[in-house]
């Protein structure tokens, strides 16, 4: 089981959270400008890295509030917890053909 | 020539203390070049191996396997058997998966110790029994046998289940596919190895795929921990690492690697008889032929590379297990396993060509893809053979994800697998 850090409320089981998948997949501007590939390539592709992942989680049984984490999906180690709309900590993770949105 | 298994072969081996049974495949060193290349040595690759010497002449292949034999998900499965899934697309596939294996161990004169014993998928609420009587009506159009059995019908069928009316979730009927039920992982690894190693397949174990050699758009060759290798075709089929693989060909998939887990009881006299799923509580029970009680259910929610998930997960699926079957509340649990499943977004597999020629992908089986093996290797080995996707291999292609012409099979896939 994972211990999470939640940047609002601390370290707490796993079961308290939920995993949302990958991070800094920003909804294209335009979709309407986009072909189908592109368009399919937004609705169903993500990264699957063996090693360090961008993903979401929240905080669905205490605080419900989202964040982002770095972990090592062969370790289970999180490297790094960081606030929803920011860049990942210098020299974690690889955004690989995710796209990312600045922080506003 | 390889040695036949039959009783006479058992009675001989058995006057000479069993000690002159024969090897059941080569060790060879890999050749420099072969014709077909297949990655990954679990039940699917040595299965579509196998269908390549057999069905289109196709010898000069290799299968390489980084670990040993069936290490992966083959070996790691809970080996349920079954093919009512809702879908036209997918009931063809599965369907003719199942028929294969109906004839699969005289086909290899290896026993897969297919037993079909009826898989029953339990109904708790009125949307799964709108669910659940749907698809016995979808799977008998599709010419798939299917029931659908009420409260009554289930405490026959199983009497160990507790349908009381006063649980938390009752049960309130199911639908049984009788020729449904449970092989023997290992053997059915082991059998399609054998069989294809007589036919001239060399079966490559400790050797990793590292890479591609692609030239002008087209395959010719792999890099692996035992040197490079030519080939002009090369079939993926790494259950949990083809995006891992395919990323390093340039092409992204739509697969998600995420651990699933399961667990055996200690053994104990044989108590149930056929196979139970319920998707609305969590959990499947089976119980092998050493006796032991065999569950699991769910993936774990994060991705990841570990063969291990959470405990939680398990004791989530041990509260499911009781609640149906209050008798095993004093069972000891033996040991929990996991292995990794890539999931594609519509829980339906890939069988596809890619943007790569010669490179074909065969994966993203997800949760539940022992039971097609036999099928998925028999229509990956056309697709390779003829450079074209089998017809019952079409509808599973990678540009699904592109046309929107998804399978969408959550209903039939999520915990029942
Ligand atoms: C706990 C659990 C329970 C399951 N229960 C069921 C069930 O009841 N019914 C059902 O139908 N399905 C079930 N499944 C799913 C089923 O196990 C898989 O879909 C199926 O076994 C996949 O077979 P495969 O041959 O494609 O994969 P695998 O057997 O995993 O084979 C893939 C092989 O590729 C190798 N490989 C990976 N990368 C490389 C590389 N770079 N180079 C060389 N080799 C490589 C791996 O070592 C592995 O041996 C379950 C899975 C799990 C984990
Ligand atoms: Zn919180």
């Amino acid at each position: 089981m994972l211990l999470i850090s939640c940047p609002h409320c601390g370290p707490c089981d796993e079961t308290e959270f939920h995993c949302g998948g990958e991070a800094h997949v920003a909804r294209p501007h335009d979709p309407a400008a986009l072909d189908d590939a592109a368009w399919g390539a937004f609705i169903f592709m993500r990264n699957n890295p063996k090693g360090q992942f961008n993903e979401r989680w929240v905080h669905a049984a205490g605080c419900r509030r989202w964040f982002n984490m770095v972990r090592d999906t062969v370790t289970h180690r999180i490297l790094a917890v960081y606030p929803m709309g920011s860049r990942p900590p210098a020299g974690l993770g690889h955004l690989g053909a995710a796209v990312v949105e600045d922080a506003q | 020539m390889k040695q036949r298994f039959s009783a006479f072969t058992l009675l001989r081996n058995g006057l000479s203390w069993h000690e002159n049974w024969q090897r059941q495949w080569r060790s060879p060193d890999p050749k420099p070049a072969y014709d077909v290349v297949i990655v990954g040595g679990g039940g699917h690759g040595l299965a579509t191996a196998y269908y390549l010497a057999k069905e289109h002449g196709i010898t000069n292949v290799a299968v390489l396997e980084k670990g040993w034999l069936g290490g992966g998900n083959t070996g790691r499965n809970t080996t349920i058997v079954r093919s009512n899934y809702l879908w036209d697309e997918s009931a063809a596939l599965y369907e003719h998966s199942l028929k294969l294996w109906e004839g699969l161990s005289a086909d290899l004169n290896y026993n897969v110790m297919l037993s079909q014993r009826g898989v029953m998928n339990l109904a708790h609420n009125l949307g799964d029994v709108r669910e659940a009587q749907r698809r016995v009506h979808a799977n008998r159009l599709n010419g798939v046998d299917a029931e659908w059995l009420d409260t009554a019908g289930v405490k026959e069928f199983c009497p160990i289940i507790n349908t009381s009316p006063d649980v938390r979730y009752p049960v309130l009927g199911a639908t049984l596919q009788r020729r449904g039920g449970t092989a023997r992982h290992d053997a059915v690894a082991w059998g399609y190895a054998r069989g294809a190693d007589a036919r001239g397949v060399d079966i490559i174990q400790n050797c990793e795929v590292t890479g591609f050699d692609i030239e002008g758009g087209a395959i010719v060759g792999v890099q692996t921990t035992r040197g490079a290798i030519r080939t002009s075709k090369v079939g993926v089929v790494a259950a949990g690492h083809n995006s891992v693989l395919a990323a390093k060909a340039g092409i992204r998939l739509p697969l998600q690697s995420h651990p699933l887990q399961a667990l055996v009881s200690e053994p104990i006299k044989p108590v149930h008889d056929c196979v139970v799923m319920s998707n609305t509580v969590h959990v499947y029970v089976s119980q092998s032929d050493k006796g032991e009680l065999v569950m699991g259910a769910g993936i774990d929610g994060y991705n990841s590379y570990a063969q291990r998930g959470s405990f939680h997960i398990i004791e989530h699926q041990m509260a499911a297990c009781l609640e149906l079957f209050p008798i095993f509340s004093r069972l000891r649990m033996l040991r929990t396993w996991g292995g990794i499943v890539d999931v594609c977004p519509d829980a339906s597999p890939l069988l596809t060509k890619t943007p790569v020629a010669g490179l074909f992908i065969n994966g993203g089986w997800g949760t539940g893809g022992f039971k097609a093996t036999p099928g998925s290797g028999h229509v990956f080995a056309h697709t390779i053979a003829r450079d074209e996707p089998h017809p019952l291999a079409a509808p599973f292609s990678l540009d699904r994800f592109t046309t929107g012409a998804l399978i969408d099979e959550h209903g039939a896939a999520a915990v029942a697998h």
